[in-house]
């Protein structure tokens, strides 16, 4: 049987464990942080950890999803859709 | 108040400054005053070793291909002034075509003004909107940017990684419309070479398309200098190749060859081919015989891989950081930024040129000194440049004393 499939706000929460398992990521980061300008996130850095997050939860995300995402929250949200539609 | 029109640029603005600061010279701004031969060059009134060129024959030189071009533009004038789709078509252009599409053993060769133009004109001519892009994280900027003018959805998948790109295409089997998978034969900053059988047989099992893109690699490598195609025995699998004649063809302009009936259509809608000046006749001309050369001469690529070699064995001998692939581009890896500033400025101090390669632009967010080798290289200039290679990784404290 496969787990159950992760709702958004689970999925906020793995990835601010990612995110914190690098040291140069600020301690206090939750949802609402934003992802450049909280996080010092260049965009090949930003590409190169959604590809991270997108091994945990077997999904891709398209590149031009990315562009409206600005928050943690926004990552999350993203992937539940995509997931839920590529499953 | 409205924005300035440059205000969103004060942050490229602040990092170049920084860059400025810790370094006399500027980077981006080397002149070449005039190239003495394919190797040395007139810079800063010094000779000095070209050691950052993509002029891996040293064809830019050839006498051949120069005088082919001056007879051209006597008979011809210097420029189509039109589109191929207008009024810039010339037979030389068709001669070319036919040409490159033999030298390939394709059916069909299409022709570009710049090898830029020829990735993102395929590209965009062959998905859109309701299709999927599959990238190596790794691709050139050319690559990038033809994924977003076709509006492709754009998936990356791990530098050289077969099984990655399996993992992605598998995850989007039941989404509609077509599939592309765009690879490099050799990638430009570190002179990593794909391993594009193992691609073919991925692309195979999804039912995907497979474009390569060999502007590095064509004229370098493979039996009869086709690229890695050819190296790995795989071009019957590869829909695709796309290259550019800047590289180890000395002059400028690119190409897709293909087996595809199709590509007649590609011409009516690839904007980057439809809405520019074609190729003027003395680089058609000149082209054409620095293709016979790369045809006429194999010696030219046995000579390149032996000299690729020598550098690629000289600067490991020296304790630097290069890649596990023997090309003619070979990457010395430096930690961070005002170290490699420090490298490349000793170097040019040397009478040795070679390309800085700054993150974003570089894999890992570590910088480069890329060079390029050439078959005209000998080898005592190889020789020198490992030799100021390892003096200053010794002066910098990057290699033991």
């Amino acid at each position: 049987m496969s787990a159950p499939t992760p709702n958004a706000s689970e999925i906020s929460e793995i990835i601010i464990e990612k995110l914190l398992a690098n040291p140069k990521v600020p301690r206090d980061i939750n949802g609402e942080s934003r992802i450049v300008e909280d996080l010092a996130f260049d965009s090949l850095a930003v590409m190169n950890f959604v590809m991270e997050i997108e091994d945990t939860l077997d999904v891709s995300v398209p590149l031009d999803k990315l562009a409206d995402i600005r928050t943690i929250d926004d990552l999350a949200a993203c992937l539940y859709e995509l997931r839920k539609n590529q499953g | 108040m409205s924005e300035g029109i440059f205000d969103k640029l004060a942050p490229l603005k602040a990092s170049y400054e920084g860059l400025r600061e810790l370094s006399p010279r500027n980077p981006f701004g080397v002149v070449i005053e005039r190239p003495l031969s394919a190797t040395v060059g007139l810079i800063e009134g010094r000779e000095t070793l070209l050691f950052g060129t993509n002029n891996y024959l040293g064809l830019s030189q050839s006498e051949a291909a120069r005088d082919a071009a001056i007879e051209t533009v006597r008979e011809m004038g210097i420029g189509t002034t039109g589109s191929r789709i207008a009024n810039g078509t010339f037979s030389l252009h068709d001669r070319l075509e036919r040409r490159l599409a033999e030298v390939f053993h394709r059916r069909h060769a299409m022709i570009f003004s710049t090898g830029y133009q020829a990735n993102l004109g395929t590209i965009s001519a062959l998905v859109n909107k309701d299709d999927i892009l599959f990238l190596d994280a790794d691709s050139h900027a050319s690559i990038y940017d033809g994924a977003r003018l076709s509006g492709a959805q754009v998936i990356r998948f791990r530098h050289n990684d077969p099984a990655d790109l399996d993992r992605r295409l598998e995850r989007t089997k039941n989404a509609p419309g077509a599939r592309l998978i765009v690879v490099e034969g050799i990638y430009s900053m570190t002179g990593n070479i794909a391993p594009l059988k193992d691609f073919a047989d991925v692309k195979k099992k999804h039912g995907a398309a497979l474009m390569v893109d060999e502007a590095h690699s064509f004229g370098v490598l493979g039996e009869h200098g086709r690229g890695v195609a050819e190296m790995q025995g795989c071009e019957k699998d590869v829909d695709f190749i796309v290259g550019t004649f800047s590289k180890s063809l000395g002059t400028v302009g690119g190409y897709c060859v293909t087996d595809h009936d199709e590509i007649d259509l590609m011409r009516l809608c690839s904007r980057p081919y439809m809405f520019t000046a074609s190729l003027p006749p003395e680089i058609i001309a000149s082209t054409l015989t620095t293709l016979d050369e790369i045809q006429s001469r194999p010696e030219l690529r046995r000579q390149l891989h032996e000299n690729a070699a020598r550098l690629h064995a000289g600067f490991r001998k020296a304790g630097l950081k290069t890649g596990d692939f023997i090309s003619p581009v070979i990457a010395v890896t430096l930690e961070d930024v005002p170290q490699a500033l420090k490298f490349w400025n000793a170097l040019l101090e040397a009478g040795i040129y070679v390309n800085l390669s700054l993150p974003p632009a570089t894999p890992d967010n570590r910088p480069l000194l890329r060079c390029s080798v050439m078959a005209a290289h000998t080898a005592e200039q190889i020789d020198q440049t490992v030799d100021s290679f390892a003096r200053i990784a010794r002066e910098l404290g990057i290699t033991a004393a």
